[in-house]
């Protein structure tokens, strides 16, 4: 067994480990202030298959994620911590807004320009971050906050000047034309076809990332970006590039998300589904492939505590501490350091002694 | 036109700036603290939120002023020392902890209020205390100056002497140059003997302190109760500003002064129906532009110098030959 190995293996361990602990500190607090802990415990866990209602709402929560996590997993993968994808997701739903009120085209045209629009108001949000660092070294940590604050105001502008329904009766846009909007697929579940889109974008996230000449020099850069120079890669061209594609996938994931659950857009404040998709990205480790489990999990703990606050005296939140609990530990480097450390160098012992006797 | 500078060149609004610029000064002086020191982190918000709850909590349960300050101070070093824990010890990336521990603020305080009085939304209910507002004695009996200077939260005051003791700390004491060094190359810090891991810690606590109060300002101040994610982006604005004042404390206390009447001028526009949104973005506008602009600059210097030490390579190896 060599080291490699046991690395990837001691990653998933941390990942399962985390993901245990933080269960039995949601098992611990639920028994603390729960009157009947065992009962609220189970409709924490199975509730969410309970009714066809709710799985349907495990695939909704999961549909977002997946386009803004497919996008997380590109941009960090070239080790760009850009933030940016927050900002992409509320101005792509933004623009996507505009398209489907404005525009007046035949079904499915309308949908495919309303879904461009918004990705390309996405990879624009990224892009800013990835110009300042390219061209001026300024690192996207602090840069990407700036754009998302930037994109919620420039995106309440548009929404509140341009297209918004006076009629109303509060701060919203029109009604999407009924050409723009995404369709249900499995009636009464409120599961749209954006499920199938996001399939399809993680699928094609997967190969390009990891089996593309493209994606491997996007993981070369974020290995090793002085290797990765030297080996006569164009450095600034391959991290632009992932942080546009990123931005787009975002900023897709915002129209999705307005054009099939809402008729209208009715965001105030930045939704939090970027800083979702940075979450499952580091729970799966930027690989698309593990991006869906991440996913899934985080949108079952997310309606499994709905539906234990609908049960029990629970509030929704514990779902969000479990999750920042196991993120924590996850990018914890040391944390079953030691224990790895040991089995890397027994490994190599034997190895060693396998050669010896040899 | 007209209506919106009668709205604005009031004392009022001058003393509205002050007013909604308090939380920006004292979290601009704790990142810059953070980023003296190499530690520059992007919790603060989850620090001044969980600052802003528990002040709110402990002033509610023990009816005493200072001590829900306490509480205050002893919220944000929680999260500040988690960060320090699982950055320092556990070799974690800071800025992916603290999304975390801003999540975990977030979550956690919302979750801690339900519990407390089955709300979501503010501690209305809870009888926390506020902050008095000081008269300055002399002060306030000048016309203007005294309207816009005088009768802030002793909080506000508080921010104004912070940047005056944050630049005492950092340039004029031995632990600020510890700091600095620190900050600008560990190992070389470690060579001469100091305990970078020791001072790390220090830097956050001390500027965990520092933002404290900015959250107990939101709560006890500001407003007199809690309600959920009331920071709202402040602690992102105050890294913002702490950029743009290059890390400096006054310039940092201008950059969170201006973010201020930003935030104001927006508030005004709104009241008089006038389009708000463009002027609110405009603090992360400039700032992203000040981002480009230092690393242009630093990137010109660096080629200078470059330049310069090449042409003396040069010279001397035409001497030689």
């Amino acid at each position: 067994m060599n080291t490699k190995n046991i690395e990837k293996r001691f990653q998933v361990l941390r990942t399962l480990l985390a993901i245990g602990i933080a269960m039995i500190v949601a098992f611990i607090i639920i028994c603390f202030i729960s009157e009947e802990p065992l009962e609220t415990i189970r409709s924490f866990l199975i509730g969410p298959l309970e009714s066809k209602r709710k799985i349907g709402n495990i695939i909704t929560n999961l549909t977002p994620m997946l386009f803004v996590g497919t996008g997380v997993c590109l941009i960090f993968s070239a080790n760009q911590t850009n933030m940016a994808v927050e900002g992409g997701f509320f101005v792509g739903a933004m623009l996507a807004t505009v398209a489907a009120t404005c525009l007046h085209l035949p079904t499915g045209i309308h949908t495919v320009v309303c879904l461009i629009a918004g990705g390309l108001a996405g990879a624009a949000a990224c892009a800013i971050p990835a110009f300042l660092f390219v061209k001026f070294n300024a690192k996207p940590v602090v840069s990407s906050i700036m754009v998302n604050n930037m994109c919620l105001y420039v995106g309440l502008f548009v929404i509140n000047h341009l297209v918004r329904d006076p009629a109303a009766g509060f701060m919203a846009s029109f009604r999407f034309d009924e050409t723009a909007k995404i369709g249900e697929m499995i009636s009464g579940t409120g599961v749209h076809y954006g499920i199938l889109i996001g399939i399809a974008v993680l699928i094609a996230g997967y190969f390009y990332l990891n089996k593309s000449k493209a994606g491997y020099e996007i993981r070369t850069v974020g290995r090793n970006v002085d290797f990765a120079r030297y080996s006569g890669i164009n450095v600034n061209r391959v991290i632009t590039k992932a942080q546009l594609i990123g931005g787009f996938l975002a900023g897709l994931g915002g129209a999705v998300e307005v054009l099939g659950m809402y008729n209208r857009f009715q965001y105030q404040a930045l939704t939090n589904h970027g800083f979702d998709g940075i979450m499952i990205g580091i729970m799966a480790a930027y690989n698309p492939k593990l991006l869906p489990l991440a996913g899934l999990f985080l949108a079952y703990i997310r309606v499994g505590a709905d539906s234990m606050q609908r049960s029990s005296d629970v509030p929704v939140e514990l779902a969000n501490i479990m999750i920042s609990v196991i993120v924590i530990m996850i990018v914890a480097e040391r944390f079953l350091y030691k224990m790895k450390h040991k089995r890397i160098v027994a490994a190599a012992q034997k190895e060693l002694e396998g050669k010896a006797e040899a | 036109m007209d209506r919106i500078f009668a709205a604005i060149f009031t004392p009022e609004f001058l003393f509205s700036v002050i007013r909604v610029s308090t939380p920006l000064i004292l979290g601009s002086m704790a990142a810059l603290i953070c980023n003296r020191g190499g530690m520059l982190h992007i919790a603060f918000e989850g620090v001044m939120l969980s600052a802003a709850f528990f002040g709110m909590l402990a002033s509610a349960v023990t009816q005493n002023i200072i001590l829900g300050l306490l509480g205050a101070v002893a919220g944000g070093l929680l999260i500040s020392m988690l960060l320090g824990y699982f950055n320092l010890v556990l070799n974690s990336d800071r800025t992916l902890t603290g999304i975390a521990l801003n999540t975990f603020a977030s979550a956690g305080t919302v979750f801690a209020l339900y519990l407390l009085v089955q709300d979501k939304g503010t501690s209305s209910s809870l009888p926390s205390l506020v902050v008095p507002n000081i008269d300055i004695p002399i002060l306030k009996d000048i016309p203007v100056l005294g309207t816009v200077l005088s009768g802030h939260n002793a909080l506000t005051y508080a921010a104004f002497l912070t940047v005056f003791i944050t630049y005492i700390i950092i340039f004029r004491t031995p632990l600020g140059l510890r700091i600095r060094t620190v900050g600008e190359n560990p190992n070389a810090a470690a060579s001469v003997g100091i305990n970078v891991m020791k001072i790390r810690f220090i830097t956050l606590a001390i500027s965990a302190v520092i933002a404290s109060l900015g959250g107990a300002y939101m709560s006890m101040g500001y407003l007199s109760w809690f309600s959920r994610d009331m920071i709202a982006g402040r602690g992102f604005m105050a890294i913002a500003a702490q950029n743009l004042g290059a890390a400096l404390p006054l310039p940092s206390f201008l950059a969170s002064l201006a973010f201020g009447a930003v935030t104001a001028l927006a508030n005004v526009l709104q009241t008089l129906n006038m389009p708000s949104e463009i002027i609110q973005s405009l603090p992360y506008v400039a700032t992203l532009i000040g981002l480009g602009f230092f690393g242009y600059a630093a990137q010109k210097s660096g080629r200078k110098r470059t330049k310069a030490i090449l042409d003396k390579a040069r010279a001397a190896e035409g001497e030689k030959s």
